[in-house]
């Protein structure tokens, strides 16, 4: 079941795209906001220049999390694209993203703990809507495996609007975009300075930028599931999504982390109940 | 079968033992030889018979029951008078009226009733019997350092240590006894001894307070006994008296429904679940070893034991799928209101009353794939919990708090109790320890029943109110806060015994978990269902993986390599000291103190207990409808 060649490829590829698109949608982003922008590869020159720097810490310890942030997101994703059990790769998600946060928690700092407290925030609000997809996938396709699911000849998303709804509705918050970049954003401006990525400086915020690279390829590849009965169809529906981000990233002003909690919770009960009490009334008929 | 007879009878020995000795250095001995030998026969236990699938051992019961019968009268006066002197009405009536039912069923029906096998054993007794042995024993050596500490701290409170090693050792008795018992009347007998001990150890302090939460947990378990009581009458009163667990099991639904609920809403309110929670919260004034024992490896868990030893009878029936929303609904508020606790008692004990809540949804469930995360459930929890417990106990005596603010920067202080801590606390919702192995199986539990999704969506939920109260304790250990003095060098050699093994096992249990379903779990429920469930090879070598790796990176730390230049954390342009202190506004010089979010206008414990008190009532009144319905008048 395990295939080392969506493994290695991963491993290898996913920084690369994950920086171009990363390089894009700065692109993009300026250009609605009418300035030229930064050229596409600036994302590589920036994290170049990090890993060129002293490394500079809040305490020792803070660079075994950054590490394990990034071994464990890696480890999540080799297990998605090598088709591996879905409900486990949510978990080394999970495990991934508590590294980070006991990273901003250990540099007694006020705002990485500030933003360590919201990330945890932003963990809660979008929990169960990713569960809850990956039980979606199972109710329809019989199966928690990522090679099955994206092996099943009929479209996904017709089966799991609602699901579908809901994940693109978490989405924003895991890619860190307005509104719901609370507890650390791309953009200059963040009430609570660089949120849970205070703290960590030179080589350090290197390793958890690239981490970020991966994790957005890694999230793409939850999309494309739901398209994953034609590669081109696929590949054009992730393309839409993440502009549709993009436009909602520029389009709109950070609210407040009750908002986020309450919203996302909402949406993810909603269209979570209807959505599988449907198919389930559907197979029962 | 002497086995067996010796892990009822040996802890009770001891127990009396406990009550003559004399000195500390004496009841030292006892306590840790005697945990060595209850530990050591489990462990026979597991050795001679895990192979052996299910057991029944007949046993001349005639005597040794009227012996337990008279037992009982003499713990109902006993209770009578306690209840009479603390002028605490609600128990005399309750424990009046479990009496006159078991009076009453003692003349009339007794003679009549013949149970062929009184004791049993099978791979969930072995199971069981493990966790008791081997976590109860080790709370009881903890127990030695932690209630010498205690008197030490507490010079006002009588030191009664020998009643309370007495009871120690009759509970893990009891538990043994409970666990073994096919008889329905012996266990009944075992349950009510559990009860006793349980209202004994929380009122050790005879404080105010104690004696107050004391007189909760022992009307709450009473209710409890009632509903026992009365299901075994209604037993005794068939045209064929069914006494025994094989004999309920083998019967048709329809006919042990009304009794099976009864005892069901018994190991509801054991298992301390929605509305019957605040005993066991009220229970944490007693002391730590109490708390450890109360809730990893005995009392709650004979509440959930019973539930999921009859779930074959509540498997897809109406009056199960409503004791699983009861357990479902538990899981979730209870996970909710941990968010708000600052206490760290009071944040394990909500969340032991969520897992068990989680338990007993799988157990209402009741199908094979059910149970097999139920199993995990109680093995995964006990050994999490107790480390937990234990772990805060220490830190208590030496912090002088329970509060988890005040373990800000644990890790410096104590770093090696704070290590504990950590993998206790990562033992209980991270990936790839134990709980999570058991949500998991939780999860492909549920979604495989019927309305099953209903059980999914809460469970979802309800998993990430848990990750953000751990993650927020974990974060709180480990802030690096400048250097402090090191307060592990007072700490018990019993204590650090007890804290050092129960880690390993937490630990070791994940390595090893696939040996213990496939020896003992997978045979139990083919034996029961006819059907097993497992994980994958594939999964279990990535978990295996994720294992070597979290264990690995941590030992990253210890490879010699040049420090970096530090840094102070960024103030917003404030000057700050070494120890984090900064001059504000008219020269004060003040320290930075970061705390934690507790949501409180969200996960406000009365507002949510009052929610879920009302809605788990009423379930319970629909479970018994429904049961009614199913077996009396269909």
């Amino acid at each position: 079941m395990i295939s080392l060649i969506g493994i290695a490829v991963f491993i290898l590829l996913a920084p690369v795209i994950g920086g171009l698109i990363a390089g894009v949608d700065r692109r993009i982003s300026a250009r609605m906001q009418g300035r030229v922008g930064p050229p596409v590869l600036q994302p590589f020159y920036d994290v170049g220049k990090l890993f060129e720097k002293e490394i500079t810490v809040a305490n020792e310890t803070q660079r075994f999390y950054a590490f394990s942030y990034f071994v464990f997101m890696i480890f999540t994703g080799a297990l998605f694209f090598s088709g591996g059990n879905i409900l486990l790769v949510i978990f080394a998600l999970t495990l991934a993203q508590i590294f980070l946060v006991l990273g901003a928690y250990s540099a007694y700092s006020p705002y990485s703990h500030v933003g360590a407290e919201r990330e945890l925030i932003q963990i809660m609000a979008y929990e169960p809507m990713v569960i809850l997809t990956a039980v979606g996938f199972y109710v329809v396709t019989k199966s928690f495996d990522v090679a099955t699911i994206a092996l099943f000849d009929q479209p996904l998303v017709l089966f799991l609007p609602g699901i579908f709804a809901g994940f693109i509705y978490i989405l924003t918050i895991k890619l860190r975009k307005s509104p719901f970049d609370i507890s650390t954003s791309h953009h200059a401006h963040q009430e609570i300075v660089k949120g849970v990525t205070t703290e960590f400086s030179g080589p350090t915020l290197g390793i958890i930028e690239v981490t970020h690279w991966y994790e957005t390829v890694f999230l793409l590849g939850f999309v494309y599931l739901f398209f994953a009965f034609s590669p081109i169809i696929g590949i054009i529906a992730v393309i839409l999504v993440y502009l549709l981000e993009l436009v909602i990233d520029n389009a709109s002003a950070r609210v407040k982390w009750q908002f986020v909690m309450k919203s996302s919770w909402a949406i993810a009960a909603i269209v979570s109940v209807v959505n599988l009490a449907a198919l389930y009334y559907l197979r029962m008929v | 079968m002497q086995l067996l007879l010796f892990l009822i009878l040996g802890p009770l020995i001891t127990a009396f033992f406990m009550l003559l000795v004399r000195s500390e250095r004496e009841r030292d001995w006892i306590v840790k030889l005697s945990a060595l030998g209850i530990g050591a026969v489990t462990a026979l236990l597991l050795l001679t018979l895990f192979d052996k699938g299910l057991l029944y051992y007949a046993f001349a019961a005639e005597s040794t029951g009227l012996l337990m019968f008279f037992i009982e009268m003499a713990i109902a006066f006993f209770i009578l008078y306690l209840g009479i002197k603390y002028k605490n009405y609600l128990v005399v009536s309750l424990i009046l009226l479990q009496s006159a039912l078991m009076l009453y069923l003692e003349v009339v029906y007794s003679p009549a009733i013949d149970v062929k096998y009184t004791l049993f054993i099978d791979q969930f007794s072995i199971i069981m019997a493990l966790i008791i042995g081997i976590i109860g024993g080790l709370i009881c050596v903890y127990a030695l350092g932690y209630m010498r500490d205690f008197h030490r701290h507490n010079k006002d409170i009588p030191d009664r240590r020998n009643i309370f090693f007495f009871f120690m050792f009759a509970f893990l008795s009891a538990m043994f006894g409970l666990v073994f018992s096919n008889n329905l009347l012996w266990v009944y007998f075992f349950w009510e001894i559990t009860t006793l001990c349980s209202f004994l150890l929380i009122g050790y302090t005879k404080t105010g307070e104690a004696t107050r939460n004391a007189f909760t947990a022992l009307w709450m378990n009473l209710l409890g006994g009632v509903a026992f009581a009365l299901a075994l009458l209604y037993l005794a009163i068939q045209p064929a008296p069914i006494m025994g667990l094989n004999e309920i099991l083998a019967s048709g639904k329809a006919v042990v429904l009304v009794p099976v609920v009864l005892i069901g809403f018994a190991g509801l309110t054991k298992a301390a679940q929605l509305p019957f929670s605040s005993w066991l919260v009220g229970a944490m004034v007693a002391p730590t070893p109490v708390s450890a024992l109360l809730h990893s490896s005995t009392m709650v868990k004979a509440g959930v034991y019973i539930l999921v030893r009859l779930a074959p009878v509540f498997q897809a029936t109406f009056s199960g799928y409503v004791l699983a929303f009861i357990g479902a609904l538990t899981f979730l508020i209870a996970s909710g209101i941990a968010i708000s606790q600052s206490n760290a008692k009071r944040v394990l004990a909500y969340s032991t009353i969520a897992n068990l809540g989680l338990i007993v949804a799988c157990a209402g469930i009741g199908t094979y794939e059910a149970i097999w995360a139920a199993i995990l459930l109680i093995i995964f929890h006990a050994i999490s919990k107790s480390l937990l417990f234990l772990a805060v106990g220490t830190v208590e005596h030496q912090i002088e708090s329970r509060d988890i603010e005040d373990m800000n920067g644990l890790i410096m202080r104590m770093p090696k109790v704070a290590a504990m801590m950590v993998i206790g606390i990562a033992g209980m919702f991270l990936a790839p320890f134990g709980m999570l192995i058991s949500k998991w199986a939780a999860i492909q539990a549920f979604i495989d029943a019927p309305f099953g999704f209903i059980f999914v969506i809460i469970l979802a939920f309800g998993s990430a109110l848990t990750l953000f109260f751990w993650a927020k304790w974990l974060g709180r250990l480990l802030v690096v806060t400048p250097a402090r003095e090191n307060l592990e060098t007072r700490i018990d050699l019993n204590i650090w015994i007890a804290l050092i093994s129960l880690a390993g096992l937490t630990a070791i249990t994940c390595f090893i978990f696939p040996v213990i379903s496939g020896t003992l779990i997978e045979p139990f429920l083919l034996q029961n269902y006819g059907n097993f469930a497992r994980l994958s090879q594939d999964n279990i070598i990535i978990m295996i993986m994720m294992l070597f790796l979290i264990v690995l990176l941590p030992l990253s730390i210890l490879l010699p390599r040049r420090k970096h230049r530090q840094l102070k954390p960024y103030m917003g342009g404030m000057t700050t000291n070494a120890d984090m202190s900064y001059t504000g506004a008219i020269n004060i010089k003040r320290e930075m103190k970061l705390s934690n979010y507790y949501l409180n206008s969200w996960f406000g414990e009365v507002k949510l207990r009052r929610i879920g008190i009302y809605l788990c009532t009423v379930l319970i009144g629909i479970m018994f409808i429904m049961a009614v319905y199913a077996g009396v008048i269909a």
